[in-house]
């Protein structure tokens, strides 16, 4: 699976891309963001809340506890400020 | 149907012409152009998008316009990259019939292109400070209007 992080998230996690395989017990979005969670410090960090972020899946906007199953780009960024 | 996202800069006047051209049902053409501010001392921003969604979530947005109003016709242009205070960043245009429609039409695209386009921008000071722009929630206000 490929995630994609963007603006202050990719700073933070410090890569723009990477390819990740979760334990199958990550079935949603948010069990993906938790098993992220304890791989470094600067995830753990970048995730303290979850509130601030938004997710896509597939390039499609997505809720925190949609399940992954099938997803192959898993997308999390703050919210948008384009315009 | 226009959706373009870009680096370089583009010419209001040419895309309005282009839009209208060889219509003669159009009766009403609207647009909006969006440009840095360099408040507060900013120098630079620079917008990021997520490239392949930004594409479709703006065609998406188009496309919602165009089921909601009878419109004839619509341009919607988005820079990335680094931008200068009193450059143009976005353009939206909407041709239409009558003038409700394309008024309409042009302010529903815009609040939903800024809550639910992917891109996000970042303002340089002159120090050399650097900050991500938060989501304003009259934003979200904003767009919300257009729902039920």
């Amino acid at each position: 699976m490929r995630i994609l992080y963007f603006a202050w998230l990719r700073e933070r996690i410090g890569v723009g891309s990477e390819e990740v395989t979760p334990p199958g017990t990550v079935t949603d979005v948010a069990g993906l963001v938790d098993w992220l969670r304890t791989r470094e410090p600067r995830y753990a960090a970048a995730f303290e809340d979850i509130s601030a972020l938004r997710v896509a899946l597939d390039q499609e906007q997505a809720d925190f506890d949609a399940p992954l199953a099938g997803v192959r780009e898993v997308a999390l960024f703050p919210p948008v400020t384009g315009g | 149907m226009p959706v373009r996202v870009q680096e370089a800069d583009f010419d209001p006047g040419a895309e309005l012409e282009a839009l209208a051209r060889g219509d003669t049902e159009i009766g009403a053409v609207v647009s909006f152009t969006g440009l840095v501010r360099g408040s507060g001392g900013v120098a630079e921003m620079t917008l990021e998008h997520y490239p392949g969604m930004t594409e479709a979530a703006l065609k998406e947005i188009e496309a919602a316009a165009h089921r909601r109003w009878p419109l004839q016709a619509t341009t919607i242009i988005h820079r990335v990259g680094p931008l200068a205070p009193g450059a143009r960043i976005v353009f939206v245009a909407t041709a239409s019939r009558h003038r409700g429609a394309a008024f309409e039409a042009a302010e529903y695209i815009m609040d939903y292109l800024k809550t639910r386009a992917p891109f996000w921008k970042k303002e340089a000071a002159e120090d050399g400070s650097a900050t991500w722009v938060d989501a304003r929630e009259s934003d979200e206000a904003a767009a919300a209007r257009w729902e039920g």
